[in-house]
C-alpha cells in the first residue's frame, strides 16, 4: 500500500487532531494565534530585543563638557586637537587634562576621583567612547574638519552643551556603542548626528560625489577610501 | 478549545511575519557582520601618536638601516630605513619580524642564576647587584690563583664599543682569550692583508659591477646585507649585467642566475684556478693591472698552467671543460667582472686557498679597489681609549697562549679559531674555568654542536647576556639578560661588504619591557666591583657615557641621522700603491704559494662508508645565527622544508632512486657527527650524491614556534680545520641516507 493511498484512508475514517482547512470551527482559532505570533514576535523585535542587545555601563567618572567649554579658548579642539601630522587626538589623554588638573581646581566629586584615582596614580582613564567605529573603519577626522569644514556637532551632536555623561550603552555582539546604529531600533533618524552607519556617511558623500570619484570602477567613492 | 496543529503553525506564522516586520533580524545581522569583520580576538593596535624612529638592526651583520613605526609606546612595524645607504628601503624577513622577538615570550625578563642541572631549565630570579657581585667575585677568584687567563668571552662582532669593552674586560683581567663567532670576514680579513697588506675589511661594489661570478654565495638568500645585496643584484640583471652561480644546489640564487655551475662541493679553489687559467691562456686578463701592480704574476700562471686546465680539473670538480671556458670568457668579456666568495650568507670563513683563487681572478680582471671591483676598507679607528695598564697578575695571564693557538699552520692569521677553543675545552687540554657568551649562540649554530654543548659540560663558570631563552643560555650558570636591539643604544660599525664605511645607530625605540641591563653597563658594573687595575680600565660611570664619549663628536651626527658615514682616512687605493713590502698586489709569493699547494680541506669520514655528501644551505626563510626565526618565518617556510615538526633533506632523484627513496618518505641521516631522522625531498636542481639540509631548524631551546622542528644541521657537520688558515673551512660532510 502506497503512503498516499493510507493519506487518503486516514481522512476517510475521520482525525480529530487534524480538522480541514474548510472546518468552520478553527478559523478564528488559526487567525487569533496567528495574530498572537505577529504581536508577541513584534513585542520581542521592538521592545525586549533591543533590551537584550545592550549593556549599559557608566563612565568611569562623570565629565561636564559645557563646564569645560567655557573655559578653554580654543573650542572642541582645546582638548580633541589635530596633531602635527594631521591625525585626530580622539579622547584627552591624562598628560592633556594634568595640563590644569595637575591638582583639584574646584570642589566636584568626580574632579576629586579624577586627581586621586587617576592623575596621582598616572593612570589613564579608561573612558568608553561613545563614536568608536569597528576596527576596519577609516576615518579622516582632517579631511572632514579642514577639507569639507564640518564642525563637530554635524556628526557628533550638541555633546558640548552637554552638562553630564550619558551612560554608554555597548552592543553585546559588536561591543561597539549603541550610539552607532543610533537609538532608534529600526534605525531612522532626525538629526545627522542621530546615527554613524555607512549609509549616513554614505548620505552626505552622496550629495558630494563630484568631489569623490576615487574609483575607477563606480567613479564615486571607492570602498577603500574608507575600509582599509 | 483545543491547541490544534494548525493553531500552532499559525502562531509560528504570525511569529515569523512579527519578526521579519521587527528589526530584529535586520539589526542582528548587521551585528553579526560587524562582528565577523572584526573578530575581537584579533589584536588591534590601539589608536595614538605616530611616530617613526630611525635604528639599526642588529638581527645579522648586515647592520641595515631601518625604521620603526610606533603608535603611542607600542613599536607596530618594522621597514627598511629610504636614507639609509646600505640596504635603501629594503630589509629582510627577519629584520621585518623583529617585533614578535621584541614581545614574543622567549624574552629573558630578569637576571636568572642556575638551580636544576645544566640545560633542566630551571631558574631563580636574582638581583643585578647579586649577578655582578657573583661574576665578579669568579673573576677574583682566578686572578688570585693567578689562572686569569682561563677565562673566555664569544661575541659576535669583534668591532664597537660593546665588544671592545668585553675584550678590554678580559685584558684586565689577565686573558687573551676574545673570540668572535666564526665568519667569512676571517678569510676577507686574511686575503686582504695577504694581498694588499690592508688590516681592514673587503667592501664589494656589486652596485657598478656588470658581471658577478659567485662562489657558492647566496646573493639573494642573505649574504651581507641581504636588501642591499638584492637590490644590486636586481639592478645588475636590470642593467643586463650577468650573473654567474657556482652552487652544487639549484638555489634561489643560481635559478636566477644567467651561468650555473654545480661542481662537487669543496672543489670551488680548482674551479676558480681553472678559470685563472683560462684568463691567462688567452690572454684575456687585465695588462694593465697585471704588469703595473701584480706581484708573482710568472710564479702564479706557472703554477695554474701546471695544475689548473679546465680538462686536468674536470674529474675532480665534475664540470665539463667548455663549461668553464665559457664561463671564464663571459667574465673576460665583462667590463666590472667582480667574483665573490663566501658560501651561503657567509657564517663561516671557508677556505682560504678558495677565498685566495677567487679573489686572484679579481686581480687578473683589474677588479681591485676600482668601480665594480673588490675595495680594500680601511678598519674602524673611531675607538681611541686610554691604553690599559694590566698589574702583575694580568700581565702574566696576557702572555698565555690563547686557547686556539697551535702554530702548525702555513699562514699564522689571528682570526678567531672558535673550534679550537671548543675542542681543546671538551677534550680537557684546556683549562677554561669561566666563559662569558654574548649575542652568540655556539651551542646551536657552531658546527659539530654536539660536542660544543659537551665542551660547555666542562666548563664550571658560564654567563651568558642572551635577551632569549636560547640552547646556549640553557647551558649557562647565569644569565644577564640585554636588552633587545630595539630597546638600547650602541655603535654598530658596519661592515658585511659595503663600500662605505658607515657607523650605525642602534636605539631604543620602546623603553626595555623587562629587568634587563645593557651588557655594556653590565661589563663596567662587573670591572668596578672588581676594583683595583680592573676597574681602573673602566674610567666610565656606565656605559652611556662611555659610549658618548668614544664617539665624541661623530655623537650628534649619529643621534641626528641615525648613522655616521666615517671618512675615508687610510684607504689603499690602487693607484697609490699597496701596503704590501712590494707596493704590489701580490698574486703570489712564498706564503701565498704554499696556501695554493696545501691540500683542501676535506671533512673527516670514509667515502666507502659514507657514499653521500651533505651540505648545508642557508635560505633567507630561516636564521641560523644568534637570534632564532621568528614565528613569522617559519609560517612561511616551503612544506619541503619543514612539514609539521619533520625536517626535509633535498635528493636527486636518480640518487634516491638508487636508495630507494621515494618523495616524502622517512630516513635516517647519518654523519661521523651525529643522526637524525628526517623526510626526503626530491630536487632534480640537486647534484647527484648530494643531500642538502637547511640550516637553522631544529632547535631545542626557545618556545613553541621553532624548538622541536626539523634538524639542526649543526649537529651532523663536524667542524674542518683548513690546512691553511686554521680556520673552520666546513662546508658539509660526507653522510648516509637510509630508510627510516
Ligand atoms: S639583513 Fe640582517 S641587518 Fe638587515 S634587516 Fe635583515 S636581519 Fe636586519
Amino acid at each position: 500500500m502506497s503512503s498516499n493511498e493510507k493519506h487518503q484512508t486516514d481522512g476517510r475514517t475521520g482525525d480529530a487532531h487534524a480538522s480541514s482547512p474548510s472546518d468552520p470551527r478553527s478559523g478564528p482559532y488559526i487567525l487569533l494565534f496567528f495574530i498572537l505570533g505577529l504581536a508577541l514576535s513584534m513585542v520581542v523585535g521592538w521592545s525586549i530585543f533591543p533590551k537584550l542587545l545592550y549593556s549599559q555601563k557608566s563612565q568611569p567618572i562623570d565629565f561636564n563638557h559645557k563646564l569645560h567649554l567655557e573655559q578653554v579658548d580654543n573650542g572642541c579642539q582645546s582638548c580633541h586637537f589635530f596633531r602635527e601630522d594631521g591625525s585626530f587626538s580622539g579622547s584627552p589623554r591624562l598628560a592633556q587634562c594634568t595640563d590644569c588638573h595637575a591638582e583639584l581646581l574646584g570642589e566636584s566629586e568626580n574632579e576629586k576621583i579624577f586627581v586621586e584615582h587617576y592623575v596621582a596614580t598616572d593612570r589613564e582613564v579608561p573612558w568608553l567612547v561613545y563614536s568608536r567605529q569597528p576596527d576596519c573603519v577609516f576615518f579622516s577626522h582632517s579631511a572632514h574638519v579642514f577639507g569639507a569644514k564640518m564642525d563637530c556637532e554635524t556628526c557628533h551632536g550638541p555633546i558640548g552643551k552637554s552638562e553630564s555623561l550619558k551612560p554608554y550603552e555597548e552592543n553585546r555582539i559588536t561591543g561597539l556603542s549603541r550610539d552607532i546604529w543610533g537609538r532608534n531600533i529600526a534605525g531612522f533618524k532626525q538629526n545627522t548626528w542621530d546615527r554613524m552607519k555607512m549609509d549616513d556617511c554614505a548620505q552626505c558623500h552622496a550629495q558630494h560625489d563630484t568631489l569623490h570619484d576615487s574609483s575607477v570602477q563606480t567613479g564615486r567613492d571607492a570602498c577603500f577610501v574608507c575600509h582599509k | 478549545m483545543k491547541l490544534s496543529r494548525r493553531c500552532f503553525l499559525a502562531f509560528s506564522i504570525g511569529g515569523a511575519a512579527g519578526t521579519a516586520l521587527s528589526p530584529l533580524p535586520w539589526k542582528l545581522t548587521d551585528d553579526l557582520s560587524i562582528w565577523s569583520q572584526n573578530w575581537p580576538w584579533t589584536p588591534v593596535p590601539p589608536d595614538g601618536e605616530y611616530a617613526y624612529i630611525n635604528t639599526t638592526c642588529t638581527l645579522c651583520p648586515g647592520h641595515c638601516g631601518i625604521r620603526v613605526r610606533k603608535v603611542d609606546e607600542r613599536a607596530v612595524k618594522i621597514e627598511g630605513q629610504e636614507s639609509s645607504g646600505m640596504n635603501p628601503g629594503g630589509i629582510c624577513l627577519l629584520g621585518l619580524s623583529g617585533l614578535q622577538l621584541l614581545y614574543g615570550p622567549t624574552r629573558i625578563q630578569a637576571p636568572l642564576k642556575r638551580v636544576g642541572e645544566r640545560g633542566e631549565n630551571r631558574w631563580q630570579t636574582i638581583s643585578w647587584e647579586e649577578a655582578i657581585e657573583e661574576v665578579a667575585g669568579r673573576l677574583n677568584d682566578l686572578r688570585s690563583k693567578g689562572q686569569p687567563q682561563a677565562v673566555a668571552a664569544l661575541a659576535s662582532e669583534d668591532t664597537g664599543t660593546v665588544p671592545q669593552l668585553m675584550k678590554r674586560l678580559l685584558t684586565a683581567v689577565g686573558s687573551p682569550n676574545f673570540y668572535r663567532m666564526p665568519s667569512m670576514e676571517d678569510s676577507q680579513a686574511a686575503v686582504l692583508a695577504l694581498t694588499q697588506g690592508e688590516e681592514g675589511f673587503v667592501g664589494m661594489d656589486v652596485e657598478q659591477a656588470d658581471f658577478v661570478l659567485s662562489f657558492g654565495s647566496a646573493l639573494l638568500e642573505g649574504y651581507g646585507a641581504s636588501p642591499r645585496m638584492m637590490q644590486a643584484v636586481n639592478r645588475l640583471r636590470a642593467d643586463g649585467g650577468k650573473l654567474a652561480q657556482i652552487d652544487s644546489r639549484l638555489s634561489n640564487t643560481a635559478a636566477k642566475s644567467d651561468i650555473w655551475l654545480a661542481p662537487k662541493p669543496g672543489t670551488e679553489a680548482d674551479v676558480a684556478l681553472s678559470i685563472a687559467h683560462v684568463l691567462i691562456t688567452r690572454n684575456r686578463y687585465d695588462h694593465g693591472f697585471v704588469s703595473q701592480w701584480a706581484e708573482g704574476f710568472e710564479a702564479f700562471s706557472a703554477m695554474v698552467a701546471e695544475k689548473y686546465a679546465p680538462e686536468k680539473i674536470a674529474d675532480r670538480t665534475g664540470l665539463a671543460t667548455d663549461q668553464i671556458i665559457s664561463t671564464a670568457i663571459a667574465f673576460a668579456d665583462a667590463k666590472h667582472p667582480l667574483a665573490v666568495y663566501g658560501k651561503g650568507k657567509g657564517q663561516q670563513p671557508g677556505s682560504l686557498k678558495e677565498a685566495l683563487a677567487v679573489n686572484a681572478l679579481n686581480a687578473l680582471a683589474g677588479s681591485i679597489n676600482r668601480p665594480g671591483g673588490i675595495q680594500a676598507m680601511a678598519g674602524y679607528d673611531y675607538i681611541q681609549w686610554p691604553a690599559l695598564q694590566p698589574d702583575d697578575v694580568a700581565a702574566a695571564g696576557l702572555q698565555t697562549p690563547r686557547l686556539d693557538q697551535k702554530g702548525d699552520v702555513v699562514y699564522p692569521n689571528p682570526g678567531y679559531k672558535v673550534h679550537r677553543m671548543i675542542e681543546a675545552v671538551g677534550a680537557g687540554s684546556a683549562d677554561l674555568q669561566a666563559l662569558l657568551v654574548a649575542e652568540s649562540n655556539p651551542c646551536y649554530s657552531l658546527p659539530g654542536a654536539d660536542k660544543v654543548r659537551t665542551a660547555f659540560s666542562k666548563i664550571p663558570f658560564v654567563v651568558s647576556f642572551s635577551s632569549f631563552m636560547d640552547e646556549t643560555a640553557m647551558q649557562s650558570d647565569l644569565i644577564l639578560p640585554n636588552p633587545i636591539y630595539l630597546e638600547r643604544y650602541e655603535d654598530v660599525p658596519v661592515k658585511a661588504g659595503t663600500t662605505r664605511r658607515r657607523v650605525g645607530l642602534c636605539r631604543p625605540v620602546v623603553a626595555p619591557l623587562h629587568n634587563t641591563q645593557h651588557v655594556g653597563d653590565t661589563i663596567i658594573q662587573i670591572a668596578h666591583a672588581m676594583e683595583g687595575s680592573v676597574a681602573a680600565a673602566f674610567p666610565w660611570t656606565d656605559y652611556a657615557t662611555c659610549l658618548k664619549e668614544t664617539l665624541s663628536d661623530a655623537w650628534e651626527t649619529l643621534l641626528e641621522k641615525g648613522h655616521w658615514e666615517v671618512p675615508e682616512t687610510t684607504h689603499a687605493a690602487g693607484a697609490d700603491g699597496f701596503k704590501t713590502a712590494s707596493g704590489k698586489f701580490v698574486l703570489m709569493n712564498e706564503t701565498i704559494g704554499a696556501i695554493y699547494l696545501a691540500d683542501a680541506p676535506l671533512p673527516a669520514g670514509d667515502e666507502s662508508e659514507y657514499p653521500l655528501q651533505l651540505v648545508a644551505y642557508d635560505t633567507i626563510r630561516l636564521s641560523s645565527q644568534y637570534v632564532g626565526s621568528s614565528p613569522f618565518m617559519l609560517k612561511i617556510l616551503s612544506d619541503t622544508t619543514l612539514k609539521g615538526q619533520a625536517g626535509f633533506v633535498e635528493l636527486n632523484p636518480e640518487t634516491a632512486a638508487k636508495l630507494n627513496l621515494k618523495e616524502g618518505a622517512s630516513a635516517t641521516i647519518t654523519t661521523p657527527a651525529g643522526s637524525a631522522d628526517v623526510r626526503v625531498h626530491l630536487d632534480e636542481g640537486i647534484r647527484p650524491g648530494i643531500v642538502a639540509m637547511a640550516r637553522g631548524l631544529g632547535h631545542t631551546a626557545y618556545d613553541g614556534f621553532l624548538a622541536g622542528k626539523g634538524v639542526n644541521v649543526n649537529q651532523l657537520i663536524a667542524p674542518v680545520e683548513d690546512p691553511a688558515s686554521g680556520l673552520d673551512a666546513a662546508w658539509g660532510s660526507w653522510a648516509k641516507l637510509a630508510k627510516g
